[in-house]
């Protein structure tokens, strides 16, 4: 099994981009707990990190939308943003290019998925990044989900995608790891920014924690856009490491509601081989 | 009138420093490479937030476009709902309002169900 962490988190631009006006104690209780994934990502020892994000515009666009799309470089650059509204700095990431090769023909197998040799990071994997690898040490893979411009793809095919990329990732020799990216309810950038519905968010997490399959498909994109936003539809990221977690069960590290960050703010990791 | 150009041209800006380039010394020139209604170029010069969010542009283009024109989050959120109660509700894409009570207010509610706890 070359599988060796498997977790989720949100990736809110706030988080680092308006810091400051959150409740200092809550936000703290954030950043340890995003600290601590990062400490056991790399107590699992990866030779790389494969980041399942929902990219907003900084690479796709509706003119040529992949539903599902990786990464084949051997570095990317983020984040794309101004870097005084993220307040990250723009950096060079290492990637690896054959072991995304040899992923992509594995995920191929079952799920038509895009790549690109050429990859801007945005907030969706630069924030999680700022805490994960703040030394950008770890080579990592993207890759991305649509959950911006609809149609997006039905939540089935989330769940097969990240089905596809546990056997794609079984069957390389290499160790890797893999995060999910995203919020649950919300309605980022809009004038409803900072509502977050978080019994909703705690539903959505109790199922993604049991990997209860049924449950977390039964969600249709209307309920989604009715309780959660249309942020919500970025469940799909999380329901891709569900799949890829083959049944492990997941424990909730953190989810608090911090409406300046515009999110429930999720920590939450699946114990492989637990 | 296409929501696809605004958003195209915005997409571009976000993401290539030289059409950004060209952008702040000729905007007209740049303008003209969309197929855009006067309304929409109006939008986009002056620029009217409120109006491209009615339009139906995507926050996460239009969140990034107010960055570059150097516009604070909080205002940023105003001029949206100022453009509600100017233009009226969204008029294209994936937007509804809810009704939200606001960060500061939801922020008080939190604090107290926290201190209950």
């Amino acid at each position: 099994m070359s599988l060796v962490y498997c977790g989720a988190c949100s990736h809110a631009p706030g988080i680092t981009g308006r810091a400051e006006r959150a409740d200092t104690q809550t936000r703290q209780a954030l950043h340890n707990a995003l600290y601590r994934m990062g400490d056991e990502i790399r107590a699992a020892k990866p030779d790389a990190l494969v980041v399942v994000a929902a990219e907003h515009f900084a690479n796709f666009f509706m003119n040529n939308m992949p539903a599902f799309a990786m990464g084949m470089a051997d570095s990317y650059e983020g984040p794309i943003e101004d870097e005084a509204f993220l307040k990250i700095k723009r950096t060079r990431v290492p990637g690896n290019r054959a072991l995304s090769r040899k992923l992509i023909e594995g995920v191929m197998q079952t799920v038509d998925v895009a790549y690109a040799e050429e990859w801007k990071f945005d907030h969706g994997i630069s924030v999680p990044l700022h805490f994960l690898t703040p030394d950008y040490d770890l080579p990592v893979i993207p890759a991305n989900i649509n959950c911006q411009g609809p149609p997006l793809a039905p939540l089935k095919r989330a769940w097969a995608f990240g089905e596809a990329l546990r056997s794609a990732i079984d069957s390389v020799p290499e160790r890797v790891a893999l995060v999910a990216t995203g919020g649950i309810s919300h309605w980022p950038a809009t004038p409803d920014s900072g509502k977050i519905n978080a019994a909703w968010d705690r539903e959505f997490l109790a199922r993604w924690a049991a990997n209860d399959r049924d449950a977390l498909l039964s969600y249709t994109d209307a309920d989604t856009y009715r309780d959660g936003g249309q942020g919500g539809f970025e469940m799909r990221t999380f329901i891709a490491a569900a799949a890829a977690a083959k049944g492990a069960k997941g424990r909730i590290d953190f989810c608090e509601p911090i409406p300046i960050f515009a999110v429930s703010c999720t920590v939450a990791t699946m114990q492989l081989g637990a | 009138m296409s929501l696809y150009q605004v958003q195209k041209l915005i997409y571009q800006l976000n993401r290539d420093p030289r059409t950004r380039e060209r952008y702040e010394s000729k905007p007209e020139l740049v303008l003209a490479e969309y197929e855009l209604s006067d309304e929409e170029k109006r939008a986009l010069i002056e620029p009217d937030i409120g109006l491209l969010y009615v339009l139906g542009v995507n926050g996460q283009l239009l969140m990034h476009f107010a960055a570059l024109h150097h516009i604070e989050w909080n205002a940023y959120l105003e001029f949206m709902r100022q453009g509600l109660k100017k233009h009226g509700p969204v008029r294209e894409g994936v937007y509804a309002t809810t009704g939200y009570e606001g960060v500061e207010a939801h922020d008080e509610r939190l604090k107290q169900e926290r201190e209950k706890r």
